[in-house]
């Protein structure tokens, strides 16, 4: 695998395991539709999309991100009662967006986690609002004030947990 | 044109997953009335991920009921204490409602109005959610195998919950009534305003359709008005939280919903909603407004009697007609032993009224009155005070000095043992059901030392209800036999219909 260089730094590229690929997404899938019946607060997490940035910026492969994005989407909108495609056209955008950014810049920092989660939730959210009202007639409203307070809070469990998943990361 | 894909591969991946995505959601849209389109992914997922989901709920369940009814039973005595004591409280608050809830009933029956009563429901555990803030619905571990169906009401003790939108073998999905697509008719308790209620962005739950300039108080409970077809009437949504001037020249309000929605762990899906009136088997009390209504109403006595020994006192002096007379029968009116009435008859319409309260109060008093105490003014006498002051300053004469104006009350021939004695009353009670201590004939009637003029007794033996008839002059209803009734809280003929 080539070792791809920004200006500063070398930047490695990881690999996962098959077992991670698979049960790592399903797992935050299972928790974004089980843990909120219990704890309400979590619904303003997004896991799946917390899960599609960091393997999408781990890999730095612009395709590998958005097929991870439209997958883990498209799995998220069977969970929902809305067309399945909103999450899916999201989320490969943002797989997209963020294995670009990761090709460039380092984002292995907490700073640089932190904020490209929180800018990274920001477009998804305006992704899914945009596609939802002018393809599919949703009447949804938005709150910028819930959406910036969840954008923080998201890129504030990102940082934690990015540093989990980096235990599963294998240097290819 | 390869080498342009091939320079731009990521990019044209990106837009080839994007427009097949894209074109998936045309065909959603376009079929939107179908929602078969998109099953099969969904089944999958649902399959995929319902049984961890179910699997993690049993084992939760499992435990907690291990710890909390064999371990942890700190407490329970003194809770269980409280509860009883809570019972009682609301056994009393029960007894009360059960009485209102009659009145209801015999009024919708007067009206012919259809309810829908729950009929069936299924009880549910909720195991999962759509876990997005888009898309506020939970999952339930029961499914067509077990009777649901779409668009069915889910509830819960404490109110509405939302209604089931997909289903599937063994699970369903509902959406919560905080969801920003979801939309229920409800009406506010108290003003009677009506709106629908939906979710915002945020998760709260919001009632719209309500103009600027209509009043709504913080704490009004809000119910489902049943004009969504899904929820009956009459459940609870919640109460107001919040009201604000809102855009668009209606109401911003706010509700605190009556079911704890993002706690939700049983639910019950109504799987069966019958429209139905109440049939009068279900109206207990021997009284019904039918009764009430057809006393009221000009009606000819289901057959002619024979002029019994008070006959003639019965209609008073000559020159005080009878409501019958007045009305226009030509006979003088029946009397004997169902005389309730000509004292009825000779009321003005305002003592009338108070003379079919009298008979309904003979109705009512049968049930409500019992023993020898006479009631203290009911509404009906009191109503018929007002109207006919000298009717109260005069008790002697009560309802038979009335001038020969055209009584409204319809009269029914009474059977004489429903008039049983005569007791006496204290003035105050004399407005319009005059009492009278002097025995009077079986009939009930007797002369007044002063006008001659026919007196009933307000007295009924308490077990004694007259027969209703129906407006039609058809047989009694079975229901209004004689009956021993304990007391009940008096309610007024004249307050129930006020026609």
């Amino acid at each position: 695998m080539p070792i791809l260089y920004t200006s500063q730094d070398q930047i490695e590229v990881y690999r996962f395991s098959l077992p991670t690929a698979i049960f790592v997404p399903l797992a935050a899938l299972f928790l974004q539709a089980f843990v909120p019946l219990r704890f309400p607060g979590f619904a303003l997490l997004d896991l799946p999309l917390l899960v599609v940035i960091f393997f999408a910026v781990a890999r730095r492969s612009q395709v590998s991100g958005l097929l991870t994005g439209a997958v883990i989407g498209l799995l998220q909108d069977s969970l929902t009662h809305h067309q399945i495609g909103l999450y899916g056209i999201s989320k490969t955008i943002v797989g997209y967006c963020a294995s670009s950014l990761g090709v460039k810049i380092d984002v292995e920092n907490v700073g640089a986690r932190f904020l490209g989660t929180a800018f990274f939730y920001l477009v998804h959210q305006v992704i899914y609002l945009v596609v939802a009202r002018g393809m599919v007639q949703l009447n949804l409203q938005w709150s910028w004030s819930h959406e910036v307070v969840a954008a923080l809070v998201n890129a504030l469990v990102a940082v934690f947990m990015f540093a989990g998943l980096d235990r599963l990361k294998q240097r290819a | 044109m390869d080498n342009l894909l091939s320079r731009h591969r990521n990019v044209s991946i990106l837009v080839a997953v994007l427009f097949a995505q894209v074109l998936g959601l045309a065909v959603q849209v376009k079929r939107s009335a179908n929602a078969e389109e998109s099953r099969l992914i969904r089944v999958w997922a649902v399959s995929a991920v319902t049984p961890f989901e179910k699997a993690l709920v049993w084992t939760q369940q499992t435990t907690s009921g291990w710890w909390h009814n064999y371990l942890y039973l700190r407490g329970v005595r003194a809770e269980n204490r409280d509860l009883k004591q809570q019972i009682e409280r609301m056994r009393l608050e029960q007894v009360r409602l059960s009485e209102d809830a009659e009145q209801a009933r015999r009024l919708q029956l007067l009206l012919a109005f259809k309810e829908k009563f729950i009929s069936k429901t299924l009880a549910a555990q909720v195991i999962g959610s759509s876990g997005s803030e888009k898309s506020r619905s939970i999952y339930i571990d029961k499914g067509s195998h077990d009777g649901v169906e779409p668009d069915q009401a889910v509830i819960t003790a404490e109110g509405i919950v939302g209604k089931v939108l997909s289903v599937y073998g063994s699970t369903s999905l509902v959406l919560l009534i905080n969801d920003q697509s979801s939309g229920v008719g409800v009406i506010l308790e108290k003003s009677r305003l009506q709106g629908v209620l939906r979710g915002s962005a945020t998760g709260q739950v919001i009632v719209e359709k309500i103009l600027n300039d209509e009043t709504v108080q913080p704490g009004e409970r809000v119910l489902t008005s049943g004009g969504d077809q899904i929820f009956p009437k009459g459940l609870d949504a919640g109460r107001v939280a919040k009201v604000s001037p809102g855009k668009d020249a209606f109401l911003d309000i706010r509700l605190q919903p009556a079911a704890h929605l993002s706690k939700l762990e049983e639910v019950l899906v109504v799987t069966k909603v019958e429209d139905r009136s109440p049939t009068p088997s279900e109206v207990a009390s021997p009284v019904r407004a039918i009764d009430i209504l057809t006393r009221r109403l000009p009606s000819v006595p289901d057959k002619p009697m024979e002029t019994g020994p008070a006959g003639g006192t019965a209609q008073g002096t000559g020159n005080k007609t009878t409501g019958f007379q007045s009305a226009g029968s030509p006979k003088a009116l029946p009397a004997g032993p169902n005389s309730s009435t000509p004292t009825t008859a000779k009321a003005t319409p305002a003592t009338a009224g108070t003379a079919a309260g009298n008979q309904v109060g003979q109705r009512i008093a049968g049930t409500v009155n019992q023993g020898d105490s006479p009631k203290p003014a009911t509404p009906a006498t009191a109503n018929s005070r007002r109207a006919n002051p000298s009717q109260a300053k005069s008790p002697s004469l009560g309802t038979t000095q009335g001038t020969p104006e055209p009584a409204t009350s319809a009269t029914t021939p009474n059977k004489p043992e429903q008039i049983k004695k005569t007791v006496p009353s204290t003035p105050n009670d004399s407005g319009g059901v005059v009492s009278n201590p002097e025995p009077v004939s079986n009939s009930g009637l007797k002369p007044t030392a002063s006008s001659g003029a026919a007196v009933l007794s307000n007295e009924v033996k308490p077990a004694v209800a007259q027969k209703p008839v129906s407006p039609a002059g058809s047989a009694p209803d079975q229901s209004a036999k004689p009956t021993n009734k304990q007391p009940q809280p008096a309610r007024a003929p004249a307050e129930e219909n006020p026609q």
